[in-house]
């Protein structure tokens, strides 16, 4: 008997008070919790959540003016020229290796869903913002939300998100507190978090 | 290789250690002091928070009383996304598929992210009796690892130490594992972050195999979730060709939909934050990686049997009740011996190794059963219960003989009148004899109390007195 069986013989037998007729459906799942709420405007509130874990925020900026004081950006194809114009692009055509994106100055990129309540962007691999590692090894990255991409709530955001996709979170810079608790911005992914509300 | 908790002594003694020591007293205080307050505000933020924890301990229960149905969804949908499935019985069968996976790629180095599941079976130690070096990636974890430490915490594993003793480390030991410590390295947060970046910044770009565990796992569609702070993770989790994922058989949630409360109960537990910076989810091989699950029971399905003691794999291993726990703070992590201290590990760690030393017969009582434990836990593990209910099994198991004597005896002389009236007069004529200090094995309980004299005569002995007149 290989361990996959020995497992699931184990957690059987483990199991025994369950009673056979019942299913997973069963078991109670109370869903008393909020899945939107009412408050304070959505746009106000993502900023004063970024802020708050230290990223910087614009609203209503040039794109192009942000990305052009920063020198060489990777620049994923599906970024609209809109946002590039005079910005030092750089693309991921063939692929870059780590050590490459590392040279770079930066990462310019659009996203998947922003959540209000918790300041944090999330990223799917779409078109305008490519792969994981492009937003991870640039020590800099200016994030672009679309007032139509941010919801109040992480319910909200889930249903939006297709669990196929690699999905990245962010909630302002790379930080730690593994020292004595202090927060501590900046250690191994990009230590300046740009996000451009248009 | 950090040593291992093999060999610990029981709870009480380790803990008396501890005590002694004022820096890690005052280490500890501060950091579970403003972790748990940081806690607090964000969770006093969230006006559902009950209703949440509700759903939390509602949706991990299902998960446990339908284990087997919702472990093989789990592996066909990681099959189906591409990714490789093993299943690992015990530490050792983990450690053994780890390596076979390891050496198939080649490699003699890899970078871990911080997981639990790889510290309980002893994973780096096991590659490294192979000649395979695992690079800890995580702040806290590199500490442990350069200072050849045990973690003490399962969020924080260096929070024993504070900023001078940071700095010591790594300027004695980084140089022994890569790039040394910066000249100059002062003990501020801020440069000794930015010492680990250095020391690990070529080691993530060159990286060949990331291992990691997971927070959750989702059945219905085979994703995995790592939740994280510094970037190391995912640095771990994408820059590598292969990645292997060690995770507990108890990690599972239902269903994609169902992280929409973890995601809220987790980050706001565990560091105070309203989220956490970084967390990445990926199903199967994610952006053309060889990816590995390893599916790790290793002594779960014995906590799962015990339908009181089952509650414990609910754990998301948040840390709050650690923060929150008057013994902890004071008796720090080392002396729970296991890589889970705490209330959580008092009562998972016995379940996890069967009691097999007299280190686990003692964590159940390692707690004054004040219940703080239980009203932080995110997912409403009534660890106090379960304390008491592994006591009593640690009671029936013939430990504790001692105490069984003497509360024989009590029995006998408590349910006969004849006797403890005999017994009370007795005791109130030789009360001036009464010593201060019991001998032998009893004196702990004398340590810090006095023993109360007896009364000269008993009340029924005063009533009966009180008639005659």
């Amino acid at each position: 008997m290989g361990s996959r069986e020995t497992i699931l013989a184990r957690v059987r037998s483990a199991l025994a008070d369950v009673p056979s007729a019942e299913t997973p459906d069963d078991v109670p799942v109370p869903r008393d919790y909020q899945r939107s709420r009412s408050g304070l405007d959505l746009v106000e509130l993502l900023v004063d959540r970024l802020v708050d874990y230290r990223a910087v925020v614009h609203l209503d900026p040039s794109v192009a003016d942000l990305a052009r004081a920063r020198g060489r950006l990777m620049v994923p194809t599906g970024v609209p020229s809109e946002w590039l114009a005079g910005v030092e692009v750089v693309r991921d055509e063939p692929p870059l290796s780590a050590t490459e994106l590392d040279a770079l100055d930066g990462v310019l990129t659009g996203c998947a869903v922003a959540i209000a309540e918790t300041g944090t962007i999330v990223l799917d691999g779409g078109e305008d913002q490519g792969r994981r590692a492009l937003t991870l090894v640039p020590d800099y990255h200016l994030c672009v939300v679309r007032r139509d991409q941010i919801v109040r709530t992480v319910p909200e955001a889930l249903e939006r998100l297709d669990p196929s996709r690699p999905l990245t979170w962010i909630s302002g810079p790379s930080a730690t507190s593994d020292i004595e608790l202090d927060r501590v911005e900046g250690v191994h992914g990009p230590r300046t978090l740009e996000v451009a509300i248009l | 290789m950090s040593p291992t908790f093999v060999g610990m002594p029981p709870f009480p003694k380790a803990a008396a250690r501890a005590v002694d020591n004022a820096q890690l007293r005052h280490n500890l205080h501060k950091a579970t002091h403003t972790i748990r307050d940081k806690r607090a505000a964000v969770v006093s933020e969230q006006p559902d928070w009950a209703a949440l924890r509700a759903a939390g301990a509602g949706l991990k229960t299902r998960v446990l009383r339908h284990l087997d149905d919702y472990l093989e969804q789990l592996e066909r949908a990681v099959e189906r996304a591409g990714g490789h499935v093993h299943w690992a019985a015990d530490g050792a069968e983990a450690n053994r598929i780890v390596l076979d996976l390891v050496r198939a790629t080649g490699e003699t180095e890899v970078v871990k992210v911080k997981s639990m599941a790889t510290q309980e079976i002893g994973l780096n130690e096991a590659l490294a009796e192979q000649g395979i070096t695992a690079y800890e990636t995580d702040l806290a974890e590199l500490i442990v690892q350069l200072g050849d430490d045990r973690p003490s915490h399962i969020l924080v594993p260096a929070i024993h130490r504070n900023r001078a003793e940071i700095r010591e480390i790594f300027q004695r030991a980084m140089a022994s594992w890569g790039r040394p410590a910066p000249d100059g390295l002062t003990d501020e947060p801020r440069a000794l972050a930015e010492a680990a970046r250095l020391h690990l910044r070529e080691r993530f770009l060159s990286a060949k195999v990331g291992i990691s565990g997971a927070n959750f796992a989702v059945a219905e569609t085979g994703t995995l979730v790592v939740l994280e702070s510094e970037g190391n993770g995912r640095m771990c989790l994408t820059l590598p060709e292969t990645l292997i994922s060690v995770v507990g058989i108890e990690k599972l949630v239902p269903t994609w939909q169902d992280l929409e409360v973890f995601m809220q109960l987790l980050p706001r537990s565990s560091t105070g934050e309203r989220m956490n910076p970084y967390t990445s989810m990926w199903t199967g091989a994610a952006e053309g990686q060889d990816f590995h699950l390893v599916l790790l029971d290793n002594g779960r399905t014995n906590v799962l049997a015990d339908e009181v003691g089952r509650q414990a794999l609910r754990c998301i291993r948040c840390s709050a009740c650690l923060n929150a726990c008057p013994v902890y703070e004071r008796a720090g992590g080392h002396a729970y011996g296991s890589v889970y201290p705490g209330p959580i590990g008092a009562i998972l760690t016995p379940q996890l190794r069967g009691f097999s030393s007299e280190l686990d017969e003692s964590l159940p009582y390692a707690s004054t059963l004040c219940g703080a434990c239980y009203d932080v836990c995110p997912v409403a593990i009534n660890i106090p219960e379960v304390l008491l209910h592994l006591r009593a099994e640690v009671a029936a198991s013939g430990a504790h003989k001692g105490e069984k004597l003497a509360m024989g005896a009590a029995r006998r002389v408590l349910s006969s009148p004849g006797l403890l009236a005999a017994g009370q007069r007795t005791a109130g004529r030789f009360r001036k004899l009464t010593p201060r200090r019991l001998p032998g094995p009893l004196a702990a309980w004398t340590d810090t109390r006095d023993i109360p004299a007896p009364p000269t005569q008993s009340f029924r002995d005063w009533w009966a007195s009180r008639e005659e007149k």
